[in-house]
Order: C-alpha cells, then sequence, then structure tokens
C-alpha cells in the first residue's frame, strides 16, 4: 500500500476508513473500494492551469451567449455571490448537450409518436439539443419581435419579460413546447449551478458556498446528532489522491 | 438455439428476491442459475458515488429507457404511450438491482394488511367498501409471515426500536436505532405532546457494525446522505450484493450471468422446462433447462414475462375475470407538508436513506374510520435521507421560480425547511391493471406493459387527511411557514414518487382470484414460482421491501418442499 495522501490532512482519509471499519465475509471479499484506492496522480495544489474545460462542444458563440444571458436571469449574480455566468453554468449546459443527456441516449425516443396528456410526459420526436437549438433561435425571434433588438441587448427586466413569455406559454411557437423549454433551462441551470464542479458549473464550489453545503464529505457520524454547522466544501476531486 | 445443461433451478433477475432464493437454495445443495439482464456490481463501482448530477438526476444506476419502458394512461379510453422519461418511478438495473439504490426503510406491513377484507368487514359492513374497489385478503396472516420477516430483518441487520402500533414480534431488532438529528428530536418531541406514538425508523442502515446469521460482516452508516438513487460505497446500507449474493456464492453452486435478458419461459403441457434468454453482448438465443424456474425481477418484468410466455389466465377488467394483470397498486405519497424555520438552521445536508422518526397512529385501520370517506392510512415521518442542492430548493407560500427572489430566498432556506410526510397506501380497483402494450415495443422486439391507472376518491381524501396531519406537526414543532398538499389531483407519471409499484401477480387463497399460493408458486403450474412485490394483493402505507423479503424467504422454503415432494405445496 502507498502512503496515504498528505495534500489533504483535513479530510477523512478513505483508505484509512475503509480499513478500519472492515469489511469481509468470512474471509471473502465482498467488494470495498480497497482495490481502487491507489492514487491517480492529479496535478499539484498550487500549479494554476488555465481551465481547458471553458471552451464549446455544441453551442454556436451566439447561442452560448444567450444561453448565459439567460441563465443569469435564472440564477443571478446578487449580495449572495456569482450567478450563473459566473458560475460556469453556459459552458456547463453545452457540455450536457454534446453528451448523452443532449441525445436523449437513455430514453426511448421510439415512434409512433403522438400528442398525449400532460400526466403522459414528454412525447416529442425531438433531442434536447434540437429544442435547444429552436428555443434559442425563437428567443432572439421574440426580443426582435417586442423590442426589435437581440436578447443579449435587452436590459434584465425586458429579458425577464421574454423568459416569462416563454415560461406562460404566450409565444407562438408549434415545433417544440415554450413552457416545457423554459423549465429545462431552469432545471439544467440549477444542476449547473450544484452540481460538482468537475461537471464545468459550480465554479470554485461557489454554488454550495452560498448556502453552506459541504458538497462530498466521507462522513457525517460525527455531526449527524448536533446542531448546524457550516463545514468547508470539498468535491469529487478531492477523493482522487485517495 | 443453444441449450445448456440442465440445473436445479434457473432465477431470472438477481436483486433482493433472486439474492435470498439463490442463497437459501444453495445452501441446501440445490444447483442454481441467477439470469441478470444488466452488469455485475460492486461496491467499488461507487468511488464517486457522492455525485448528485450523475446519479440522482441523470439515473445512472437505472434501467436504460432506450431499450425498454412501460406505457401509461390514466384510464382505458386513452391511448397509453410510452414513459419516454424518468419521473414517476426508477426501475432497477444491472446485479442487485433496485436493492442497490433502495433508502433502506424495511417496515413490517401491519396484521389488518393481510386480512383487510375481512377486517375492514368485519368492523365496517360490506358498504364501507366501494364497488369498483377489489380488495382482498392475501391468503396469509402477519403472524404466518413473522418468522419471516424476522429472517430478513436478521439478514440485512435492521437497526431500529419497536413500533409501538405494529404487529406482535418474536424478537427485537438485531441492532439498536440510529442516531438522532436535532430535526428528529423536534419531531419525536412534538408528537409525543400530540399523544402520537412516534418511533425510530427502522433502517437497513447500519447503526453499528454487524455480522448476520450468514457469517456477512459490514461496517457502520457514516451519514453521508447519499442513499437513494445512490449505491452505497461502505456496504453499509443492506443490498443484495452485499449480503445475500455472496453466500450463495461461497457454496459453489451459484452461477450469476450477466448480460442475459431472459425472454420467454418455456412451458410443455402443465410444467415449465426452463427459460429462453438473450446474452446482450452477442445477441444469442439461449435455452437454459431447469426444474424449477423462479421470477424474481422487478414488478413489470414478472408479469411481461407470463403474458408473453402465455402462462396463466390474463386478468379482463370488463368482466373482472383472470388473474395475471389484476390489482396493480402504487402509494399515495404526495400528502405531506413542508415547514420552513426563520430562525434555525438544520443539518440536514447529512443523512441516511432511512434516518427517521415516523409514527402508525393514521396508518391501517389503527384509528377509527367510520366517519371517513376512506379505509386505510399512512405512515407519518420526518426523514433525514439527505438534502443535495440540485433537487432541494424549496421556497416558502410558491413564490417565484426563478430569478433574483428565488434565489434570495432558495439560499434563506436551503438548511432551513424539513418536510413531514405521508407514505399512503394504494388500494386495488377493478380498471386498475397490467396488460401488453399493443403498440410499443422494446429493443428485442417484445412488447412492453402497459399501466392503466389513475387516483381515485379513496385517494385524493386519503393524501388530504395525512397532508394535514402532516401540517398539525410541523406546527407543534415551531415552523414559521408551513406549505401542504390541498388536493391531489390526477395520477402523474412525470413527477418522482415512489418505485413502490405493487400487484399483477397476486397472492391468495383462491385460485380464481388470486395467481399464486401463499408460497408464491403459481396456482396453474406447480414448478413456478413468482417472487416480488408483484404478489401485493394492495400496497400498504410503509416502504415495501421488508414484506418482499419475507415472502421471497418464504418461497425458498416452498419451492424446497416442492423439490422434495412435488405438487401444490399448500
Amino acid at each position: 500500500m502507498t502512503e496515504e495522501n498528505k495534500e489533504n490532512p483535513e479530510s477523512l482519509s478513505r483508505r484509512k476508513f475503509i480499513r478500519n471499519t472492515g469489511y469481509t465475509v468470512g474471509g471473502l471479499a465482498v467488494g470495498g473500494v480497497l482495490g481502487s484506492l491507489i492514487p491517480l496522480g492529479i496535478a499539484k495544489k498550487n500549479e494554476k492551469a488555465e481551465n481547458f474545460n471553458q471552451a464549446l462542444m455544441y453551442f454556436t458563440p451566439e447561442q452560448f451567449r444567450i444561453v448565459e444571458a439567460a441563465t443569469e436571469r435564472i440564477f443571478p449574480s446578487d449580495q449572495h455571490g456569482p450567478g450563473a455566468k459566473a458560475l460556469g453554468v453556459a459552458f456547463f449546459i453545452d457540455h450536457q448537450l454534446s453528451g448523452d443527456w443532449g441525445f436523449n441516449a437513455r430514453e426511448y425516443m421510439q415512434a409512433p409518436f403522438f400528442v398525449g396528456e400532460k400526466v403522459q410526459g414528454y412525447q416529442g420526436r425531438l433531442k434536447r439539443r434540437d429544442v435547444f437549438d429552436i428555443a434559442l433561435r425563437e428567443i432572439q425571434n421574440h426580443s426582435m419581435a417586442v423590442y426589435k433588438k437581440n436578447f443579449t441587448d435587452l436590459k434584465g427586466d425586458e429579458q425577464d419579460a421574454i423568459l416569462k413569455d416563454f415560461e406562460g406559454d404566450k409565444v407562438n411557437v408549434t415545433t417544440i413546447s415554450p413552457s416545457g423549454f423554459f423549465q429545462m433551462l431552469r432545471s439544467v441551470t440549477l444542476e449547473g449551478v450544484y452540481s460538482d464542479p468537475l461537471y464545468g458549473g459550480n465554479k470554485n464550489m461557489d454554488g454550495w458556498k452560498m448556502r453552506n453545503y459541504p458538497g462530498s464529505q466521507m462522513a457525517y457520524a460525527q455531526i449527524i446528532d448536533k446542531d448546524f454547522k457550516k463545514i468547508k466544501p470539498q468535491s469529487l476531486q478531492n477523493h482522487m489522491g485517495h | 438455439m443453444r441449450k445448456l445443461p440442465k440445473v436445479d433451478v434457473v432465477i431470472v433477475g438477481v436483486g433482493w428476491a433472486g439474492g435470498i432464493i439463490a442463497s437459501e437454495l444453495t445452501k441446501q445443495g440445490l444447483q442454481v442459475v441467477g439470469l441478470e439482464r444488466g452488469k455485475e456490481r460492486k461496491t467499488e463501482d461507487y468511488f464517486m458515488v457522492h455525485d448528485e448530477l450523475r446519479y440522482a438526476l441523470r439515473y445512472d444506476l437505472m434501467q436504460d429507457l432506450s431499450k425498454e419502458t412501460i406505457t401509461f394512461r390514466g384510464n382505458e379510453k386513452v391511448r397509453a404511450l410510452p414513459m419516454r422519461q424518468y419521473g414517476s418511478f426508477l426501475l432497477g438495473d444491472g446485479l442487485g438491482g433496485s436493492g442497490v439504490h433502495w433508502n433502506g426503510q424495511t417496515f413490517r406491513f401491519l396484521p389488518y394488511d393481510f386480512e383487510i377484507r375481512s377486517k375492514t368487514i368485519e368492523k365496517y359492513g360490506k358498504n364501507k367498501i366501494p364497488a369498483e374497489m377489489t380488495l382482498q385478503d392475501w391468503g396469509i396472516t402477519y403472524d404466518q409471515l413473522e418468522p419471516y420477516y424476522d429472517k430478513f430483518e436478521k439478514t440485512t441487520g435492521i437497526s431500529g426500536e419497536e413500533n409501538p402500533l405494529g404487529g406482535k414480534r418474536s424478537d427485537k431488532y438485531p441492532n439498536p436505532p440510529m442516531k438522532k438529528s436535532p430535526a428528529m428530536k423536534m419531531f419525536e418531541d412534538a408528537t409525543k405532546k400530540m399523544n402520537l406514538h412516534p418511533y425510530m425508523m427502522p433502517s437497513a442502515n447500519l447503526s453499528q457494525s454487524y455480522k448476520n446469521p450468514d457469517g456477512i460482516e459490514r461496517a457502520a452508516c457514516q451519514y453521508c446522505a447519499y442513499c437513494e438513487r445512490f449505491g452505497c460505497e461502505y456496504g453499509a446500507k443492506a443490498d443484495p450484493v452485499v449480503t445475500v449474493i455472496p453466500v450463495a456464492k461461497k457454496t459453489g453452486k451459484f452461477e450469476i450471468r450477466t448480460h442475459s435478458i431472459v425472454r420467454r419461459i418455456l412451458k410443455t403441457g402443465n410444467k415449465v422446462t426452463g427459460v429462453m434468454y438473450t446474452d446482450v453482448t452477442t445477441g444469442e438465443e439461449i435455452e437454459q433447462p431447469a426444474d424449477i424456474v423462479v421470477l424474481t425481477s422487478y414488478v413489470f418484468n414478472n408479469l411481461r414475462l407470463l403474458l408473453m410466455s402465455n402462462i396463466g389466465k390474463p386478468y379482463n377488467p370488463v368482466s373482472g375475470t383472470g388473474v395475471i394483470g389484476k390489482n396493480y397498486a402504487y402509494q399515495v405519497i404526495k400528502g405531506n407538508a413542508v415547514g420552513f424555520f426563520n430562525n434555525k438552521e438544520f443539518n440536514t445536508f447529512a443523512g441516511a436513506g432511512a434516518l427517521g422518526v415516523t409514527l402508525d397512529d393514521y396508518n391501517g385501520d389503527n384509528f377509527d374510520h367510520s366517519n371517513l370517506d376512506f379505509i386505510h392510512g399512512g405512515i407519518v415521518s420526518y426523514t433525514q435521507t439527505g438534502m443535495r442542492p440540485i433537487q432541494n430548493n424549496a421556497v416558502p407560500g410558491g413564490g417565484p421560480t426563478w430569478g433574483k427572489e428565488f434565489k434570495d430566498k432558495s439560499l434563506k432556506y436551503a438548511n432551513r425547511y424539513l418536510a413531514v410526510a405521508a407514505q399512503g397506501s394504494s388500494m386495488p380497483f377493478k380498471h386498475h391493471y397490467l396488460d401488453l402494450d399493443p403498440t410499443y415495443k422494446d429493443a428485442y422486439g417484445d412488447p412492453l406493459i402497459r399501466i392503466t391507472f389513475d387516483f381515485e376518491n379513496q385517494d385524493r381524501n386519503l393524501a388530504t387527511f395525512l397532508a394535514g396531519k402532516c401540517a398539525d406537526i410541523l406546527k407543534e414543532m415551531g415552523a414559521d411557514h408551513i406549505d401542504s398538499l390541498k388536493e391531489l389531483g390526477p395520477y402523474d407519471i412525470t413527477t418522482y414518487q415512489s418505485t413502490h409499484n405493487t400487484g399483477g401477480i397476486i397472492m391468495g387463497a383462491d385460485p380464481q382470484t388470486s395467481a399464486v399460493n401463499n408460497y408464491l408458486q403459481m396456482w396453474d403450474v406447480d414448478n413456478l414460482f413468482v417472487v416480488g412485490a408483484s404478489a401485493f394483493s394492495h400496497n400498504s402505507g410503509y416502504n415495501p421491501t421488508d414484506t418482499v423479503g419475507a415472502l421471497a424467504y418464504r418461497a425458498a422454503e416452498g419451492i424446497m418442499k416442492y423439490h422434495d415432494k412435488g405438487g401444490q405445496v399448500v
């Protein structure tokens, strides 16, 4: 076994933890993460690398700017801390659209397609990336129709009004459901704010810090029966050293 | 089709039911093959498990819906359409099945549940049961099932204390209750003051390290807050992969074949002869002959296999005859209330799937229903499963769900709200059933299961009643603002409620009205057993796993009886 990782003295060592808790079936190992606990050699802490993650996998620059502006209205920067833009939410959404989620890869997309009742859920044939393409174009169209300006050139409350028209199905779009798109945009914005930073959002764990969420901790056994206490957050990357 | 050598028993699906059957039968020397359509699972898979996006929002451990889903409609006049994306319930997949990503809440049903029809008529008269409600006794009593509950609770190492309003126990839980968080203490104090009967939720998350009767040792729960939708990195949450499956494997008599999807049960005369499955990695169709076939997959696949293999008499919702597909039930989960506390923060980021305080005062027939327009009820609990940040952003009073005010309030209340929730029972109705969809197919060209189900007056009345009780408790707990359910609305496949789908292949004492006997042996086919919540004649106001586990232990006993003597074992 290799040495304990010295870089994260404050966190409970995963390897030590498992060793101490013991975990066997009469001599027969039933699993355990022991075998996978060889340090993977992540970059040293003080190396200030560029964030190579912040580039586009799917959006055009124009689409990216619309998403950045719209998500900032959903989760704005304020006295608590950064908004969606500074948290990297638009990058997060871009990256998500380029993978399984954008392709609806693990969802049933077989024909025939029929219009269903609301309680039957999404019945469209379009994938999320198609829905985004159409919706972002329609946001721009609606913005031009109402204000004769690009969405990204509008003032905050004007952008809100455009988004509210989508939320309330008050725009005339037939290929997608405007409110369905808005709900998806809202959900994926919160995902970008609060998911582990490994996905490109929640930059610097600031989403978690604003709500005093400790992120990924190995154990709360020592505090579960105590009153609320702020705990310094850590992300999944922290486990890689163990 | 390649035909393999015959084995004593083939089981279809290796989750709780399959794992229990395999461990019990192999211990007694039978040769068992387990066919599992998904992949192998082991504890080290969960190295990166504290990932809300991957597991809770992208459903990493769940069945891939692009290959197979169900179709749904509220009633027979509507065209059923596929559940294209997850919502109402989450289907398990892979070794351990849903037993990998459950919360570990392990309740016994009440004595009342097993004799629900008789007891309802006895106390309230026949008219208490609406004409359309196909309420049945289970063909077994609580006392008959008690030893099997005890066995499952010892295998899994349930941590808990006696339910003051529950059925009689032959022994106490094998482990003491889990720790009590400050919020749990508040719930306990408030409900005691209200003369209710709170007790610690029976939990499959171990309160201490534990060695079970099979010699399996597991570590104590760390309250890391990632249970539901996640696998346990410590093995502290009982799941089939860290309890019963290794026991079966150790005998050398259990062979698990993963990536093997069973597509037909093979039958000659009134006996089954084995199963046909597809190796999903090669596409090859293979025949596995066996003396005994045991279906141990989820409700929907147990049923689908019977219907596709023309075994048993399909249920006809018009005439009410036939049994396969009958009495599909669910759970009434929305009867709850959320309390916001302006001046108190809670450690709700911590928790465990079955960490909670619960009470049975409004469950079963523990309260008088004479002047109520429903039967049964549900548990009322405060459960601290861990409030992960993407999915927990409640704001008081139905304010804006985005923008400046939303951000401000959702951050303010992030650690300042508690939900008191009821888990309502679900009664069977004549027109709630499962059958094969006429249109939609899975990745192999086989028909999907079609669900016809909606909420009834029974459910609506139950939900608002229980929501009111939840709100009363939050008031006593000192919440500054309380939001509670006012109206249940129609059943909706898009919002998560509970993965407690039940019925379809129900147990009973009469072959005319039930599909399996009380050892879960098919009435029509002596060497076919169907194990799981598919046997429930209705669903109680609890999580179903303890009862599934107990029935699986009983079925294992029935299978041994059949193996020794043949014929119907009842």
